[in-house]
């Protein structure tokens, strides 16, 4: 019952907010000023770099000229789309049971177990190709984002199926409504095993996933009590998956229907009904929008600023699009503080540098190790906090790496050359047993392709643009004089300043 | 004003050019001449086959296929006793400079490999997230001298563990590869903002790390040919470069013994011994023994049951070494209480693995513990002065 009224109304308050918000802040105050200043060439060069992968001097083009809102207008009116690449077979084949390795012997296990690796590195080759080819590319930016906000890891999920629809749900309202993502998590089975929720039950609760929903989904330490925790855990109870069919489940025998009371509001809660009052605290708007600061604008996120967009973000009823866009017109975006203030992420310089360059790709098998060996393996983050991301995605051995990855990158030519002549190959990543999965390294390092003179054509009569595509501020070390064609392209990505976004 | 001017004004931070300097010219507030060499048992080692309860009649009962058996049992008191394959650590246990702290953990331990090691590296309660390892911690609160090459050395994998966070800390599978990659970083130019000024950093540890370290030095002592042996050797090339390290840190893989663990786990841990003896030597050979720490830990023991694979599953409380010329050989902690397992069947722990991390804060470096872990934890008296 309580989840009914609870969603409703949100939902309804929501609807009615964003025509308002449409209607009436479309401009909203901070960037008045600048509502109708078209943007210049670095400017779109900015909003396209930080919301997409990488962009070429067209895309540039076709941006600079119109107003703060209309570029970000066009750029949202992109999104929201499922993804272009095909899933990998298995994701339609019937579900692989939880306690499929039950009763196995131990060599029938290690089968089995080599099996769910191979779809699991096939799941994050989808990914990484769907993030190569979409053209939708914020799409997969903000699916990243929540996959790094509603973390899940395969290494604790173990299973392939569930981390795909995981990720098909995260995409699905990736720009949609925070709430109803919230909601869609909470029952979604992957998250279901990931934070113990099955094993919550009425008697003998599992706090963990009652926990991080307060302290990493909605409010953030210091806005719950353990008290909370403990009721809310309580709500939680008879949340489950089936096993075999790897659906969520709720059991009502393991439910506890007691009285509750989590943040002040006291009654028979149910889950739904606390993730309904989680989305109430005004405290959950301004933690998405912090995140959202951090992935998008600077380090240091303005609280002022933070709070104007939580505002959208509330009065939206949650909608993801009106927050973004106040973030993305406002002056502190297009600020020369936040230019080249961020760090790219591993997947952001990889598959950035892919898509900057144009670069033809076989088989993405070096990539998906590449984003890993620098710190970012798909769908296995960390731990339930995720990419801590920001200055900890560089150290000194992911800095080489960085650079040893794109050094090898535009010395494709030369590697093809090794390659004929029998010369080996350093493969980041690698495991021992792996000496089939050099081969296709090999293979599909062979298979990639810059066509460096088609890329530079773009720049004839105008030279002066490449770097300013190439990076988001001057380089830190400007590349000897005379030094141009693919000898420059090489001093650019090699620069410091290539690391940043 | 253009871009680089507007950008140059941003009270920009310089990265001072580098001048070699030579090590030990400068002293910290600690006592970092003296090394620590971290072993992480990755996978999680089996506490009780390595450090066996030999004479306690629970053991053979929850272990019926993977008991060590008595009359192979290396005695070092009359309850506990080491894997026959430990043998080559018994001279250093028997000449007194070989600690065993047995029941080594903490509380609610978590049974992931992932989370628990997480909770190892950052020092952090069970129930606790944090981002830093504590040794990176260790040296913000108390800076290795500026002359060092790197306040630490992962040898090995690019996993910085109780390292990650910390900017003065490299990774390297050899010198040689590092000294290749090193031409890559050239710090130089302006930082003008926050995560500029933070690359420019890492690459001028790099460049520093790399203008101080050789891997030429050749050895008397022969190092086992295997990958630990190697990072074994890797190790001492570190130490005789004379560069300034602090810490090392090297793993030894493949302690996961689920199924099929008798041989596995006989072969894990002759190559452990074979390899500490081997840094020994070679740290003897340098001169180094006296100054150097090797400590050992793993996220997680195993559990006392074997399970029906001839193995054996995740596990809590575990037995660690301690191994220096200035350590006080003998065993330490509490024997495990077979009697006392919890619900999941496994080991109370008897010794706080923070409590280990503080004895090397304090006792061996002489730094203060609490900012690095956060709190105070109590320390073992296993350093002689």
């Amino acid at each position: 019952m309580s989840f009914t009224r609870s969603s409703f109304s949100w939902r309804l308050g929501g609807s009615i907010t964003v025509l308002a918000l449409l209607g009436v802040l479309g401009g909203s105050v901070s960037s008045l000023a600048h509502a109708a200043a078209p943007l210049g060439f670095d400017d779109a060069r900015h909003l396209l770099n930080r919301t997409s992968f990488a962009a070429g001097p067209a895309d540039i083009e076709a941006f600079a000229g119109l107003s703060r809102e209309e570029a970000v207008d066009r750029l949202l009116s992109l999104t929201g789309r499922p993804a272009v690449t095909p899933p990998p077979a298995w994701a339609a084949e019937p579900f692989e049971s939880l306690r499929r390795f039950r009763g196995m012997g131990p060599e029938e296990r290690k089968l089995a177990q080599r099996e769910m690796f191979r779809k699991a590195f096939e799941l994050r080759s989808w990914w990484l190709t769907e993030m190569l080819v979409t053209p939708a590319p914020l799409t997969e930016k903000m699916t990243l984002f929540w996959h790094n906000h509603f973390v899940s890891s395969q290494q604790k999920v173990r299973s392939p199926q569930l981390m795909y629809l995981q990720n098909v749900l995260l995409r699905r309202h990736a720009l949609g409504n925070f709430g109803d993502l919230l909601h869609g998590i909470a029952r979604d089975p992957a998250m279901v095993i990931y934070l113990d929720s099955a094993s919550n039950r009425k008697g003998q609760p599992n706090e963990n996933f009652a926990r991080e929903v307060m302290e990493l989904f909605t409010l953030g330490e210091g806005h719950y009590t353990e008290r909370d925790v403990k009721e809310a855990a309580r709500a939680f109870t008879g949340w489950g998956i089936d096993p075999d069919r790897g659906e969520f489940v709720f059991r009502p025998r393991a439910h506890d229907d007691g009285v509750k009371t989590v943040l002040g509001r006291t009654g028979n809660l149910d889950g739904n009904a606390v993730l309904g009052i989680l989305l109430a605290q005004p405290q959950t708007a301004e933690l998405v929008a912090t995140k959202l600061w951090r992935e998008f604008v600077s380090p240091d996120p303005d609280p002022g600023e933070v709070r104007r967009v939580a505002g959208v973000l509330r009065k939206s009823g949650y909608e993801i699009r009106p927050a973004l866009r106040a973030l993305l017109t406002s002056d502190a975006f297009y600020a020369p503080d936040s230019r080249a203030a961020l760090i790219k992420s591993p997947v952001e310089l990889v598959v950035g540098t892919l898509r900057q360059f144009s670069f033809q790709t076989g088989e993405p098998l070096p990539f998906v190790l590449g984003v890993a060996a620098l710190g970012q393996n798909l769908f296995a983050p960390p731990n339930v906090r995720g990419w801590p991301g920001g200055e900890m995605w560089i150290n000194s051995t992911t800095l080489l790496a960085r650079k040893a990855f794109l050094d090898r990158l535009f010395r494709v030519e030369e590697m093809r050359a090794m390659a004929a002549g029998g010369g080996g190959v350093e493969a980041p990543g690698m495991d021992a047993r792996a000496a089939e999965r050099r081969q296709r390294y090999m293979q599909a390092m062979l298979d990639v392709q810059f066509d460096g003179g088609k890329w530079l054509s773009q720049f004839d009569g105008r030279p002066q643009l490449l770097p300013r595509v190439v990076l988001a501020s001057e380089p830190v070390t400007e590349p000897p004089p005379g030094v141009q064609g693919m000898e420059l392209i090489w001093h650019l990505v090699l620069d410091p300043a290539y690391q940043l976004k | 004003m253009n871009r680089r001017d507007f950008l140059n004004s941003l009270g920009a931070a310089a990265v001072t050019a580098l001048a070699p300097r030579p090590a030990f010219a400068q002293r910290s507030g600690a006592r970092y001449d003296r090394l620590l060499v971290l072993v992480e048992l990755k996978g999680g080692n089996d506490g009780l086959n390595t450090v066996v309860p030999y004479a306690d009649p629970a053991y053979p009962g929850l272990r019926p296929r993977l008991a060590v058996a008595r009359d192979q049992v290396l005695q070092l008191d009359p309850q506990a006793g080491f894997h026959p394959a430990l043998e080559p650590l018994m001279a250093s246990w028997k000449s007194r400079e070989l600690a065993v702290v047995q029941g080594v953990g903490y509380k609610d331990a978590n049974l992931s490999h992932f989370r628990s090691i997480d909770i190892w590296d950052t020092a952090s309660n069970s129930n606790e997230y944090l981002t830093d390892g504590w040794l990176a911690r260790a040296f913000a609160a108390t800076p290795a001298p500026a002359t060092f090459a790197a306040d630490a050395v992962v040898v090995g994998g690019a996993e910085m563990g109780p390292l990650r966070g910390g900017a003065r800390a490299i990774a390297l599978a050899s010198p040689e590869q590092f000294l290749r990659q090193a031409r890559y970083a050239a710090p130089a130019g302006q930082a003008r903002n926050a995560a500029l000024h933070h690359i420019l950093r890492v690459e001028e540890n790099i460049a520093q790390a790399a203008a101080r370290l050789n891997g030429n030095r050749s050895f008397a002592t022969e190092f086992p040919t295997h990958p630990f042996g190697n990072a074994v050797r890797t190790a001492s090339q570190l130490v005789a470069g004379d560069a300034g390290i602090a810490a090392i840190k090297v793993a030894l893989g493949g302690f996961d013994t689920h199924s099929g663990q008798p041989g596995r786990h006989a072969q894990l841990l002759k190559a452990l011994a074979e390899g500490l003896v081997a840094l020994k030597a070679a740290l003897v050979e340098l001169g180094r023994w006296d100054s150097t720490l090797v400590m050992t830990y793993s996220e997680f023991g195993r559990r006392p049951r074997e399970n029906l694979s001839n193995g054996t599953d995740h596990g809590t409380a575990s037995a660690h070494f301690l191994l220096g010329g200035r350590v006080k050989g003998g065993l330490y902690g509490i024997p495990p209480a077979l009697s006392r397992l919890d619900g999941n069947g496994n080991l109370p722990f008897a010794v706080d693995f923070r409590d280990l991390y503080a004895t090397v804060l304090e006792r061996w470096w002489g730094a203060n513990s609490t900012r690095a872990l956060k709190a105070r934890f109590a320390t073992l008296d296993v350093v002689r002065a």
